[in-house]
């Protein structure tokens, strides 16, 4: 079986930006669930907001919906609700999911709708040329606060661990085998997953040094269905970021119960 | 008793009292009481935006003959408190009955002769019913007063006391109850209406919202998404129990923002959506709204004005919000816009946005108002009445979303559809739904996306786009939209004065040429809406040249009381 995921549209990231990684290992992670027949072509949606990572659909040759800035989570948790054998992905921004539609982010995991949410965490609103989002770090010279930010970022692992999503995680753009491992986890999990993916911005906010040094895998007897476990994996006391899958237990879905 | 022109006779009855003390209930089971007796209803609940306390009422008027509007001076008030009377003083006529709750009794005695104590609260506390069915024992005495015999009285409670405040058999007691206080009190009967055959209504009760409810499910309606807001909530209330049957599926999410995004996924997914809102909610939904038109995805909302602006007068009514609805979203797209007169009306406008929105995938609006979404009225909607447009098909071949097609409706597709990729977009686009900014995709797809208005205007002609009643060769034309239709019709049976009433209902595409010929050849066009800004008659103008020779307007938050609005109008013609 061969698949052909990519569209006539040309890709208009920067040269050598990460989200052409996040593609890929989406792509990859599609292609390989059809091959395995867990999942068929024509069932798939993807979903975008508005941002650097909306672009993301123009190259995908599949079903898909780009809606508004910060919309990305309720037109794919309807679809879901009207076709429940469909497989829904919304790939949103920090700027698009943790600054302007964070309601649709905690609400989904609160019901727990049958839904895959992938942010491009880039810590920065990148289209718009450099302004600070909520996972901005203290002190960030953006465009609208020059000085530095004054606002302490979000921490989305654990703010989505409260909410009640089901599947949490987190990766990093630049490791696409292990990203689009834990993109095909997702999707197999039923119930509301989530993925962080840290996705340096390499004209406005570049962080492939430091993540390359600062990275820490959760150990493999990382158990999962351990919600304060998982909570306190999500931080190292030696300052190094830990990524995998922090999260993952089994409750009733939104559109099982509808 | 209010006699018009033509000697027909009218009762004006009250119920009033605290919130939580069961004033509308009252009122539905009352006026379902008098569809039982050959007679047509027009009730209407007003409460302060408020749970407990504050003066609650629910008025109707009733008559042989459909009634159209509220009338104001009280042949009756059935009233839980003292508060209650005494707020209705100014509206009583002289001989008007006051059925009180016996605590009460003896601070009104100055007030009238013609009080009748009756035990509501302590009847429904013996019969260990919740306090609110105590205005049971209050509709009970009005079916003596009315001239039923007990017998009929109570068949008619077993037909109409449905399964609230404490059941059926509970309230049946209480009313008989009722009815045998006023029978030993003394009170004469006055028999407006000869008692006809009660085991028939003359049609059902039906308010805005739900009319509007029942014409979307006429159309084929799967899903449901709203969030509660005045008022606009009984739309979600009444498809949630529907959903409970398992008719439908209804979603209550996070926001109104929320709501309409789900519901485009949801149509986009395949199945036929509505949501509802008031005007408030909608200026919550403008940006997506926006998107229905551009990612033409088939959407209808039901859309009810309250009294603004931004919180305003949140129970009351208004209709000052056209100029916003028909300009809903930003940039240019095609949509429907049906502002109904009534719950027959609403009834059809629903049925017809939810079938365009589908055959043309372009969101359409029913346009309604608190008088008209919360007033009920004696209505008549063909029970089998389904209408459900098909849309148009994919035929095979490379699928392209947004392909050219000379009516500007491309062939829809849904996910899940083997070799057929569907991509909608919030960005202009290219048929296969790539975001695109060339300077000749752009024109090219606004052109196809406008070409929709083409069919719609045509299939439009097959409706009631504007509507004349009394005498359409009259000089002078009276023209009104949405629920001032009520008013307008009641006023115009007052005034002997030819009038020619033109109701305009289709709001977008605005039906140039039909509003043109009802007013053609009228020597001066008297133009009556409740709002402060005469917005009809600003779209009459921009859209036709014609202007308004006279405005009657309101901006009190309230309907036109008819009697009112009959002065009004007689003042305003021109002397021949």
């Amino acid at each position: 079986m061969t698949m052909e995921l990519a569209t006539h549209s040309k890709i208009s990231w920067c040269p050598g930006c990460p989200n052409n990684q996040i593609l890929v290992a989406f792509r990859k992670a599609v292609t390989e669930m059809c091959e395995a027949g867990t999942l068929k072509e024509e069932n798939i949606v993807a979903s975008a907001g508005v941002g650097c990572h909306a672009k993301i659909l123009d190259y995908l040759n599949m079903n898909t919906f780009n809606a508004l800035h910060g919309r990305s989570i309720p037109p794919i948790e309807g679809m879901k609700a009207a076709n429940p054998s469909l497989t829904v992905v919304a790939f949103s921004g920090d700027g698009d999911s943790y600054s302007e539609g964070l309601s649709h982010l905690i609400h989904s995991a609160q019901r727990n709708s049958d839904i895959n949410v992938f942010i491009h965490d880039n810590q920065i609103f990148a289209l718009t040329t450099g302004q600070a989002t909520a996972t901005s770090p203290k002190g960030f010279k953006g465009l609208t606060r020059p000085t530095g930010s004054i606002e302490d970022p979000i921490d989305p692992l654990r703010m989505m661990m409260n909410a009640g999503a089901t599947f949490v995680a987190r990766t990093y753009a630049g490791e696409m085998g292990k990203t689009k491992d834990i993109m095909k986890a997702a999707m197999a999990h039923k119930g509301m997953s989530f993925i962080d993916i840290a996705q340096p911005c390499i004209t406005f906010f570049d962080t492939r040094d430091f993540y390359k040094d600062n990275i820490a895998w959760l150990p493999e007897d990382h158990d999962v269905t351990n919600l304060d476990a998982a909570y306190h994996a999500t931080k190292q006391s030696d300052g190094k970021i830990p990524m995998g899958i922090f999260y993952q237990v089994l409750k009733p879905t939104f559109e099982e119960q509808l | 008793m209010e006699t018009e022109k033509n000697n027909t006779p009218l009762v004006t009855v009250a119920v009033g009292g605290a919130a939580g003390d069961g004033i509308k209930e009252g009122g539905l089971h009352l006026s379902e009481i008098v569809q039982h007796i050959g007679c047509y209803v027009y009730m209407t609940p007003e409460y302060p935006s408020l749970i407990r306390g504050g003066h609650n009422y629910a008025r109707l008027t009733y008559g042989d003959h459909p009634v159209h509007a509220d009338h104001s001076m009280l042949d009756v008030i059935i009233a839980t408190n003292a508060e209650s009377v005494l707020l209705h003083r100014d509206g009583l006529k002289n001989d008007a009955v006051i059925f009180i709750d016996s605590p009460y009794a003896e601070h009104l005695k100055e007030i009238s002769q013609n009080i009748v104590s009756l035990p509501m609260s302590e009847a429904a506390k013996e019969a260990g019913a919740p306090h609110a069915a105590g205005p049971s024992v209050g509709v009970g005495a009005y079916c003596y007063f009315a001239g039923l015999s007990r017998e009929e009285s109570e068949g008619i409670f077993g037909k109409v006391f449905g399964d609230i405040l404490g059941g059926i058999t509970m309230n049946v007691a209480l009313a008989l109850r009722g009815y045998d206080a006023a029978k030993a009190s003394g009170l004469t009967p006055r028999l407006v209406f000869p008692i006809q055959n009660t085991d028939t209504q003359t049609g059902v009760l039906l308010e805005g919202n739900k009319a509007v409810a029942l014409g979307f499910l006429s159309a084929g309606l799967e899903f449901f998404v709203g969030y509660p807001m005045t008022p606009a909530s009984s739309i979600l209330h009444f498809l949630a129990k529907e959903s409970a049957k398992g008719k439908i599926k209804v979603i209550h999410p996070e926001d109104e923002i929320t709501v309409i995004n789900m519901a485009l996924g949801i149509a986009y997914a395949g199945k036929r959506v509505a949501v509802s809102t008031a005007t408030g909610g909608l200026a919550l939904m403008q940006e997506t709204f926006s998107l229905a038109g551009v990612s033409e995805t088939p959407i209808a909302l039901a859309i009810s004005s309250r009294q603004g602006p931004a919180t305003g007068a949140a129970t009351r009514t208004s209709q000052g919000d056209l100029r916003f609805v028909i300009s809903s979203g930003h940039g240019e797209f095609p949509r429907v816009v049906i502002a109904p007169g009534d719950p027959e009306e609403a009834f059809m406008a629903g049925q017809i946005a939810l079938n365009f929105a589908w055959k043309f995938q372009t969101p359409a609006i029913v346009l309604l108002d608190k008088q008209l979404s919360e007033s009920y009225q004696t209505s008549t909607v063909p029970s089998g009445n389904t209408e459900v447009t098909p849309h148009k098909k994919a035929s095979g071949g490379e699928y392209l979303r947004y392909q050219y097609a000379d009516d500007g409706v491309s062939p829809l597709a849904f996910p899940g559809t083997s070799n057929t990729k569907v991509k909608a977009t919030s960005y202009e686009h290219d048929e296969f739904g790539i975001a695109s900014d060339e300077s000749d995709t752009v024109r090219a797809m606004q052109d196809k996306r406008w070409k929709k208005m083409e069919g719609i205007r045509s299939d439009a002609r097959h409706f009631d786009t504007v509507k004349v009643y009394g005498d359409s060769s009259a000089k002078t034309a009276v023209l009104f939209w949405g629920s001032t239709k009520g008013p307008v019709l009641e006023a115009a049976a007052m005034i002997d004065t030819p009038l020619r009433l033109v109701q305009v209902l289709w709001m977008e595409p605005f039906p140039e040429e039909e509003v043109a010929k009802a007013l053609d050849g009228a020597d001066q066009i008297i133009d009556v809406e409740v709002n402060h800004n005469a917005q009809l008659a600003g779209l009459l103008r921009e859209k036709t040249g014609i202007m308004c020779d006279e405005k009657i307007l309101k901006y009190d938050a309230r309907p036109f009381d008819p009697a009112t609005l009959a002065k009004e109008l007689q003042d305003k013609l021109k002397i021949s």
